[in-house]
């Protein structure tokens, strides 16, 4: 199939960007979307261009780091898949694919389609961990936890943190993502002990990094690879706002 | 208190300011609409008249007036200070963006509606509330006691084609505000259960945005209608 692109290219970060045209002839509609961009590479490389920068990793669902904005949606028209299982399948032959990279105060761009998410990294040190050692697999198998908490803490550690949610929201707000981390561990006895001073510390942190407020749109949870509920952000919400009433930091 | 502060002026708890003062202004909403369904009462304004010279002279209601004031103002003042915020969040647009594929338009629109609503709000303010503290108005005798007669500006404020337009704009806008509105001030407080969301979910969308509006949209439209001669 044919696939008319339109790519953001943008030499670094203080350099300005644009959408640049590509075609491309003999795609397979069986190509991951990434596998495409692959095919666009080589052929830029053998033209002696500059490929496309744009990040990848596990390219099975997991690992979090494709973020492309692919014809005005985070990770594609799909919902609950990332970029890398997105089907070239899912286009027409002809179809003008416009290819842009998450666009947020706290998301530079590096290069291209790249963006730097280590604001993400910088919310979870913050308070997105459990301080002591909790033990191994066994010790997990003598703390009962009954079935509907262990889902619904499954449910929110399911994220990747692949900044969609982000991507998605009108405000560029990480509400989805803060409150995935806090409500995973919130649930749950291990993290329970913590979870006044993490809600209040990952909400600080999420400020500091220059993130949007919630409009609760709902758009985050429809573009999350993993469709993470939009309760979990209810629960941030309650956690903070009960954080800040009885909590030791005054 | 440090604490206090710095709570507020997190993003978390600015949308709590928003949510009180928004739920706040709801629950003046029902107080005002059942208060001029008075109205449609075929009685030349008298029932209307005795309510509104109740209105302005108990004082736990001129209390709570101010209370209500107070929350229009801050509630404005809020939101223009998220909308910035939220603004300067993503300095580079999408060149490209398909926001109607995952959300619904009201919810993206609540600063445009909110704006058409505080202009409502300061026309409709001028034209009873200033009219009724501040004069002229005309003078009804009930029993011996005079009243100010409120129902004959009503009568001639929806006596204008384009003043009933505006009014019948105004509330399909505080329509698409309420239906995103209302369910999402409980969210920001984390209320949110299998138990009552279900049921917040109802009120927001057939009283708060449906009956409501419809009632306050249904005055003006009676009035003119009245007016024409369509209706007796």
């Amino acid at each position: 199939m044919k696939i008319n692109l339109k790519v953001w290219r943008q030499k670094n970060g203080n350099a300005a960007g644009k959408l640049v045209d590509y075609k491309l002839d003999n795609i397979s509609p069986d190509m991951s979307f990434l596998e495409m961009f692959d095919v666009l590479n080589d052929e830029l490389m053998h033209k002696g261009d500059e490929p496309v920068a744009f990040d990848h990793d596990c390219r099975e669902g997991i690992c979090g780091m494709c973020s492309m904005y692919i014809n005005g949606r985070a990770h594609g028209p799909q919902t609950g898949a990332t970029t890398c299982q997105l089907h070239m399948r899912s286009f027409a032959d002809g179809d003008t694919v416009i290819v842009e990279p998450w666009r947020a105060r706290a998301f530079p761009v590096i290069k291209d389609l790249m963006v730097d998410r280590s604001a993400f990294d910088r919310v979870v040190q913050s308070g997105g961990f459990v301080s002591v050692n909790t033990g191994s697999a066994r010790d997990a198998n003598e703390t009962p936890i009954p079935r509907t908490i262990a889902d619904e803490a499954m449910d929110a550690a399911q994220c990747i943190g692949c900044g969609a949610c982000v991507a998605a929201c009108k405000n560029a707000s990480a509400m989805l993502f803060v409150a995935a981390k806090v409500s995973h561990l919130a649930v749950l006895p291990q993290g329970q002990a913590e979870s006044s001073i993490r809600a209040e510390r990952m909400v600080a942190q999420m400020d500091a990094e220059g993130f949007g407020a919630c409009s609760f749109t709902g758009a985050c949870s429809v573009e999350c690879p993993k469709s993470i509920s939009l309760d979990h952000i209810a629960r941030l919400n309650r956690e903070y706002l009960g954080a800040k009433i009885t909590s030791e930091a005054v | 208190m440090s604490w206090v502060t710095q709570t507020l002026a997190s993003s978390l708890g600015r949308k709590v300011i928003m949510s009180l003062t928004g739920l706040f202004l709801c629950t003046f909403l029902i107080v005002h609409v059942a208060g001029n369904l008075q109205l449609f009462k075929a009685d030349g304004g008298r029932a209307f008249n005795e309510y509104s010279f109740f209105m302005t002279h108990n004082p736990v209601i001129m209390t709570v007036s101010y209370l209500l004031y107070t929350s229009i103002v801050v509630h404005a003042i809020m939101a223009l200070l998220l909308t910035r915020h939220n603004q300067a969040s993503r300095p580079v647009k999408y060149a490209y963006a398909r926001p109607e594929a995952n959300s619904p338009w009201s919810s993206r629109n609540m600063g445009i509606l909110g704006t058409v609503l505080l202009i409502f709000i300061v026309i409709h303010m001028r034209t009873f509330w200033y009219t009724m503290h501040f004069g002229p108005i005309p003078m009804a005798e009930y029993d011996g006691k005079e009243y100010k007669d409120l129902y004959k500006i009503v009568l001639e404020a929806f006596s204008n084609w384009w003043y009933v337009l505006f009014y019948v704009i105004a509330m399909a806008a505080l329509s698409y505000h309420l239906v995103h509105g209302f369910k999402s001030g409980f969210q920001t407080l984390g209320l949110r259960h299998k138990k009552y969301t279900p049921l917040i979910e109802f009120l927001g969308v057939w009283v708060f945005s449906i009956l409501i509006p419809a009632l306050f949209a249904a005055m003006p439209v009676y009035f003119f209608l009245k007016h024409v001669g369509v209706i007796g």
